[in-house]
């Protein structure tokens, strides 16, 4: 019950802050364009639409909802801390946990509400254009799953960096940095590491793993048929046969309990 | 049973000891206003009845439970000193939560805001509320539930002469229905008429626990006598009284509690010379300077 009246209270204030406005505009706003903009190479390639469509957004959403998921939480523990709201809190008849997994459960609303808006218009679209004959939708369900965990993941990342750090400037920073180097920084050290290893052991034997624990990069690989027109689809796809379907999984599944138990120990450590 | 027992209480920062062998108890119905400079250790007393602070040695029972304990932490209502709440939120929303996570209803939490004064400002955001806005809030809060311990750190500061007024209307029914409250000020004269015993913490240590009458006589603090004379009279009085001339016709004069009642009697003895006596004891502020200054090593 504890956990319900901190979930209530915590999506009021993301509605007051305009974060569910902000979340929902974003993800509306780019799944519409790339919707519409997947549409030139359709024709002449034959491909099912909304695998093009899908495409592209998994490549935004690759960027877009760690964002989102780091933006959401930075503040949750940290804020509290600074603004002096967190001893009271404290003091009230429910445990630390209750308090954490109250605010995962309106953040997480509301990841999930931007996604599925942008999704539903993205789908609605193309059967507005397309009809529904040749549109298969599971891929599209996959990417709203996958798009859960991988928000989820960085959620317990945020509330983690948020615990840790007691001033929420520094832990927006922090937040900034780990999702540079999750979405930009690890893959460009990994091709860096591919392009010495020449075709090596470590190509073939590490390097696909070390791709999918990111789980950025397990998203992207699952949600990416090896047809798609996207440039790194060649590399990625060869990797993906590697670690497998069962490593994406093993990465999306992992990664959001693996964030929120770190969270939830760094959060167990805070002061007051 | 004693609502809250503190038992040879200490708490150490590495070589630092912020408390050292702090005990003191506070019985269902009583209000123990707790004294002390900053840095005293009334706060990290507090943190550590609410569980929110481990203690390094002694013990702690709120209700028998021990401090933190789901049932201690359900029948305490704090009220932090500088008390924040989210500005986005109403004062209403804020205190509904509140009630949410005590399990009390939201209409008693409505009640509350009327008794806090706030009824009007609660659909405010709480941004825009001045501190005495918010410290009600914050009191309203803590009186969720008819808590059986009230915790109060610093509860008037931000509040007007006539808010702490209420405030202590307030607290004296919280304490007439049952609750065993524990509060620190610094603002000391309005705590002499408005609650049952004292505790003086300096230094971390406990240096006075006891109803102020008993403190005043323990500590001997001189009883100040102010006679207003006749214009004509006034070296006379103060000469023959040993006091000490203040201007025109009054004399300032000081005696101990025993010596009072003698001490009237020489004063009405000068008939029609005298106009008016004014009888001051030893303020609480005096008092608490007093205890204050003496060194805890030396005890």
């Amino acid at each position: 019950m504890s956990i319900i009246t901190i979930a209530r209270l915590e999506i009021l204030i993301s509605r007051r802050n305009m974060w569910v406005a902000t979340s929902v505009l974003l993800m509306s706003l780019f799944t519409v364009v790339l919707t519409l903009a997947g549409d030139a190479p359709t024709g002449s390639l034959g491909v099912d639409p909304l695998v093009v469509a899908i495409s592209s957004i998994t490549t935004l959403s690759v960027y877009l909802i760690p964002l989102i998921g780091l933006l959401l939480s930075f503040d949750a523990i940290s804020g509290e801390a600074e603004r002096g709201t967190l001893a009271l809190n404290l003091t009230y008849p429910l445990s630390r946990a209750e308090i954490l997994v109250g605010k995962f459960l309106a953040h997480f609303s509301v990841l999930a509400l931007a996604v599925a808006i942008g999704l539903a218009l993205s789908a609605v679209l193309t059967v507005w254009q397309y009809g529904m004959a040749d549109i298969k939708f599971a891929p599209l369900i996959r990417l709203f799953l996958t798009s859960l965990a991988l928000g989820a993941a960085f959620l317990g990342i945020g509330y983690t960096v948020s615990s840790l750090v007691r001033q929420p400037g520094v832990a927006s920073g922090v937040a900034i940095v780990i999702w540079l180097v999750c979405v930009v920084l690890y893959d460009l050290g990994l091709l860096g590491a591919l392009v010495a290893d020449g075709g090596g052991s470590f190509t073939k034997t590490v390097f696909p793993w070390l791709l999918v624990a990111n789980p950025a990069d397990a998203f992207r690989l699952i949600n990416i048929p090896e047809t798609s027109v996207s440039v790194l689809s060649s590399d990625l796809g060869a990797a993906g046969a590697v670690s497998g379907m069962k490593g994406q999984l093993i990465s999306l599944v992992g990664w959001p309990i693996l964030a929120l138990f770190l969270a939830l120990s760094a959060f167990a450590r805070v002061k007051p | 049973m004693t609502t809250l027992i503190v038992e040879n209480v200490s708490k150490k920062y590495g070589d630092l000891e912020t408390v050292r062998g702090i005990s003191l108890t506070v019985q269902a119905g009583e209000r123990v206003a707790l004294l002390g400079h900053n840095g005293a250790g009334k706060t990290t007393l507090m943190q550590m009845i609410l569980g929110l602070t481990p203690l390094t040695s002694g013990s702690i029972k709120v209700l028998g439970q021990a401090p933190g304990s789901r049932v201690a932490r359900g029948s305490i209502g704090f009220l932090p000193e500088s008390v924040a709440f989210h500005g986005a939120l109403s004062g209403r929303e804020q205190l509904h939560h509140f009630a949410r996570l005590k399990s009390v209803s939201v209409r008693s939490a409505d009640e509350l805001l009327d008794r806090v004064g706030l009824s009007d400002a609660a659909d405010r955001k709480i941004r825009t509320y001045s501190k005495g806005m918010r410290q009600r809030i914050g009191l309203a809060q803590a009186l969720l539930g008819k808590p059986k311990l009230a915790l109060l750190d610093e509860p008037t500061s931000g509040l007007d002469p006539i808010l702490r007024h209420e405030f202590y209307d307030i607290l004296e029914d919280l304490a007439n229905s049952g609750t065993a409250v524990l509060l620190s000020s610094h603002a000391l004269t309005e705590l002499e008429t408005r609650t049952d015993r004292i505790a003086i913490m300096s230094k971390g240590m406990m240096l006075a626990d006891n109803e102020l009458s008993e403190l005043r006589l323990s500590a001997r603090l001189p009883i100040r006598v102010n006679v207003t004379t006749t214009p004509s009279q006034a070296d006379r009085v103060a000469t023959e009284l040993g006091g000490e001339r203040i201007n025109g016709c009054s004399v300032s004069l000081t005696c101990q509690q025993d010596e009072k009642v003698a001490m009237l009697g020489l004063i009405t003895a000068f008939g029609e010379a005298i106009k008016d006596v004014e009888v001051m004891p030893g303020s609480l502020e005096e008092l608490y300077r007093y205890y204050s200054a003496i060194n805890p090593e030396e005890q």
